[in-house]
């Protein structure tokens, strides 16, 4: 494919315009945008919702003989998952230069980074709380931790496919300097998910701190 | 404006940039039959079955409620069982503000919006088309459970702990709350769709302050709905694992608050409210200015209100909630934000009042339904400001006072503008107009029934008789207005039954409509009747507010060249303009007709009938489909802005 862009005429004089565009000027890029608007939405009405029971609780949270959340394995779990932020964003700077060698590898460290961290949660910090501490049915407290968290490593999972596919697609040379709002759509949606996951770690594992 | 230096020279086939209608007609056309009738992407098809879909669902919403009013018509009537009459009640709800209202001012949108912005189409065709067919599904999901007699019961906004597992074992909820979810996913996709055509395909030179109110009006509703339906979604969401896994979020006893539910149903129910009169309300400001032969006074004041009106509807939700002893100085506060409704509601009716007063209002039949939406909505909205009164509205609540409140405002608010619609917009889908005379009949029936039916309820609500209830003892007094309202109820019915006959004899032998025949203001008009495929041969420039009474090269075959029309090359293309100012930006491929979405919404019927009969080998398998089918949709064909 071209690396110069393709200019059409609109059909007035001397006028004639590209047929590719790239953030603001292209629909899938605003619907990414419309996207992550909805489901900011849906994370700050969960923890709403949290608050709320909290609140109403009483003094004592967790409530019914449960420990603090433990923050050793989670914080590592956190760094983890901050870190795929940076090849994630570098991947963006490869696209944006067209370089694709660049922009595969670095969506595969971010890959990489955002499978480990839903592993860890999945495989070993689940398991550990439910076999030892709480589960989704012991109280309301155990259910919103298990849905909140739950629901923020779904979207992890959903990024990972959106990975996939942006990787599949580099794969194919889909590419190049004007031709990647794939590839912005999924970083939006990488950074949109690390950053949601500031607030469900102060809401959920800090906050019961103090 | 953006022009070029350098660049690679245009593709082989497009030299020019003009367009003819026969290669608009050979890019755009769709081929007849089955195929293209589960496929197409074509907006103007697809907001047509948005409206008789939601129609044929005022219909059953309808008789619902009329077999209500029979069982109400007289003191201690056994017409209906007390189960029965919680089903009706509960489906009437949720059949017509979500299968009803929302659907068809959803289906005027999607056929007028690009229509009236000067596109080709919506922004995503196939997002488009899998909206509708979602809430097609959604539809014939709510109503399986008419067909095992386990209709959602729990009344539309469904209140714990009497829907939980412990009080409503059935699958009655289950219906509800997973068709909610459902229906939820066509609502958000259409307004996603909305806010980036709305904001990215207007017509060069139609800068956000010459954009019609209608196209106002469905912006505000997306965005509503953007901000709002995450609440039912989630509230829903977390319903059902309360019901169906053992986790506890709404009972008392594993720590739950069931108020949590009436918080997060609110939190969205109250913007539901208005995001069906928002376009309503914009539906009015469309005819008013053409039936009054004069621009509409207060352009700029109109739309800060219906912006106003979005955005304060998000801090009322606890009004719904007066009565359940939260504490009075959130009451306080709340109590504020719903008088402050008031003034954005106030202008908008004194802006048409205006140009009713300035203009020569000529009385067609759109114009007399508008009239007497404004004369119902201000009734509505004197009874608003009493409920928003705290005392009154703990008398009142849950009497038919509340209920009477509410038709009001939404039969009147947003159903009469919708039949006004119909009347106005109607002969640009069919080419045909609507019988006058029998238009005049129509309305007469239905703004006398509506009031024999609705206005005693304020009077019956005062005096006590609860809402909800299935009958009532004798010796009340009740008997004489419940039966007025019952006859009410009947006339009302008659007055849409003879619009819905006037419609179906007017596509055959109604008058021809030509392109304009209201010689309106806006966009849509300078297009054939019904439009072509392609909508315009050439994309418009735009140069004033009003365009097609300022700017008289505009007809239906497109605006020449020479006065600003763009071509485009004549191919599947639309043009993609900047926020602010319309500017042309990029000329944007458009994708063809698809059959993923249809598939993708079998396979999401399949989920949720999987999830409602408990099978999980079931919703596997159809979700499974489901990954499929996304895969389809978005694999490459070389002819969108895919990459």
């Amino acid at each position: 494919m071209s690396s110069a862009e393709l200019l059409v005429p609109t059909g007035q004089p001397d006028e004639y315009l590209p047929t590719v565009g790239s953030g603001p000027t292209n629909f899938g890029w605003w619907g990414m945008v419309l996207l992550i608007a909805v489901e900011a939405t849906l994370f700050a009405l969960l923890l709403a919702s949290y608050f709320y029971l909290r609140f109403r609780a009483g003094p004592i949270w967790p409530p019914d003989g449960i420990e603090n959340p433990k923050l050793k394995l989670v914080l590592i779990m956190t760094a983890i998952l901050w870190t795929s932020s940076l090849p994630v964003h570098l991947a963006h700077s490869a696209a944006k230069k067209g370089d694709t060698g660049k922009l595969r590898a670095f969506l595969a460290i971010g890959f990489v980074l955002g499978a480990t961290f839903l592993a860890l949660q999945v495989g070993k910090e689940y398991p550990d709380i439910a076999r030892h501490e709480f589960t989704p049915r012991t109280d309301a407290y155990g259910s919103m931790f298990f849905t909140i968290t739950a629901f923020h490593g779904a979207h992890v999972f959903v990024g990972l496919l959106m990975s996939a596919w942006v990787q599949l697609r580099a794969w194919q040379g889909a590419f190049d300097r004007h031709r990647h709002v794939s590839v912005q759509n999924f970083v939006l949606y990488w950074h949109f998910v690390d950053v949601v996951w500031l607030f469900v770690l102060l809401s959920l594992y800090i906050s019961p701190q103090f | 404006m953006a022009t070029t230096v350098g660049g690679t020279p245009p593709p082989p086939g497009v030299t020019t940039g003009l367009a003819t209608p026969e290669l608009l007609e050979e890019h755009w056309s769709e081929t007849p039959g089955l195929g293209s009738f589960l496929t197409t992407v074509d907006h103007k098809r697809i907001g047509k079955r948005y409206l008789y879909t939601g129609l044929l669902f005022l219909v059953i919403g309808g008789v619902e409620s009329l077999v209500m009013r029979i069982q109400l018509s007289h003191s201690n009537l056994h017409v209906l069982d007390p189960e029965t009459y919680n089903q009706l009640f509960s489906m009437h709800g949720v059949t017509m503000m979500f299968l009803f209202a929302t659907p068809v001012l959803s289906g005027f949108g999607n056929y007028l919006v690009p229509l009236m912005i000067g596109a080709r189409d919506m922004a995503f065709p196939r997002l488009n088309a899998f909206g509708y067919w979602v809430f097609l599904g959604a539809g014939i999901f709510f109503y399986t459970s008419f067909l095992v007699h386990r209709l959602p019961d729990a009344g539309w906004f469904n209140y714990t702990p009497l829907s939980d597992s412990v009080y409503s074992s059935g699958p009655n909820v289950d219906f509800y709350a997973l068709g909610l979810i459902f229906i939820g996913i066509s609502t958000t996709a259409g307004s996603i769709n909305f806010i980036v055509t709305i904001l990215k395909m207007r017509a060069p030179g139609m800068s956000l302050n010459r954009m019609p109110i209608f196209v106002w009006g469905e912006l505000a509703m997306a965005l509503t709905v953007v901000f709002a339906l995450p609440a039912l979604t989630l509230a829903n969401i977390l319903l059902e694992l309360e019901r169906r896994a053992g986790f506890h979020f709404f009972s008392a006893a594993g720590g739950g608050q069931p108020l949590l539910w009436q918080h997060l149903f609110w939190i969205f129910g109250h913007p539901e409210v208005y995001l069906v009169v928002l376009p309503a309300l914009g539906i009015a400001s469309a005819i008013i200015p053409t039936m009054c032969r004069r621009p509409m006074i207060g352009y700029t004041y109109i739309v800060l209100a219906e912006m106003a009106i979005a955005l304060i509807g998000f801090g009322v939700w606890v009004h719904h909630m007066f009565a359940t002893g939260l504490p009075t100085i959130g009451l306080g506060f709340i109590s504020l934000t719903s008088f402050l409704v008031v003034i954005p509601s106030g202008v908008q009716i004194f802006a048409w009042l205006a140009t009713l007063w300035a203009g020569k209002p000529v009385l067609k039949t759109p114009m007399l339904f508008i009239l007497g939406f404004i004369v119902l909505f201000v009734i509505g909205g004197l009874s608003g400001p009493m409920l928003a009164a705290i005392p009154l509205d703990q008398q009142v609540t849950d009497s038919y006072f509340v209920v009477a409140h509410f038709h009001y405002v939404l039969v009147g608010g947003a159903m009469f503008p919708i039949f006004a619609g119909i009347y106005y917009w109607v002969p640009k889908m069919t080419g045909r107009l609507l019988h006058e005379g029998w238009g005049k009949v129509s309305f007469w029936l239905m703004f006398v029934g509506f009031n024999a039916l609705f206005f005693p309820m304020h009077i019956l609500g005062l005096r006590g008789q609860p809402r909800r209830t299935y009958t009532y003892q004798a010796g009340l007094g009740w008997d004489f207005l419940n039966l007025l309202e019952t006859i009410g109820a009947f006339v009302l019915a008659l007055g849409i039954l003879v619009t819905f006959v006037n419609w179906v004899w007017s596509t055959k032998r109604g008058r021809p409509a030509g392109p304009n025949p209201w010689e309106a203001d806006t966009l849509e008009w300078a297009t054939t009747s019904p439009p072509a495929e392609y909508n315009f041969e050439n994309i418009p420039a735009i140069r004033s507010r009003e365009p097609l009474w300022d700017q008289p090269e505009l007809g239906p075959h497109g605006q020449p060249v020479e006065a600003g029309g763009r071509g485009l090359g004549g191919g599947h293309n639309t043009l993609v303009t900047s926020l602010l100012e319309a500017e042309p930006e990029v000329v944007a491929p458009m994708p063809h007709e698809s059959p993923w979405p249809f598939l993708l919404t079998a396979a999401l019927l399949g989920v949720f009938y999987g999830l409602v009969i408990r099978s999980w080998v079931f919703w596997t398998v159809a979700a499974v489909l489901g990954v499929i089918s996304v895969a389809g949709w978005f694999w490459p064909r070389g002819e969108t802005q895919e990459t």
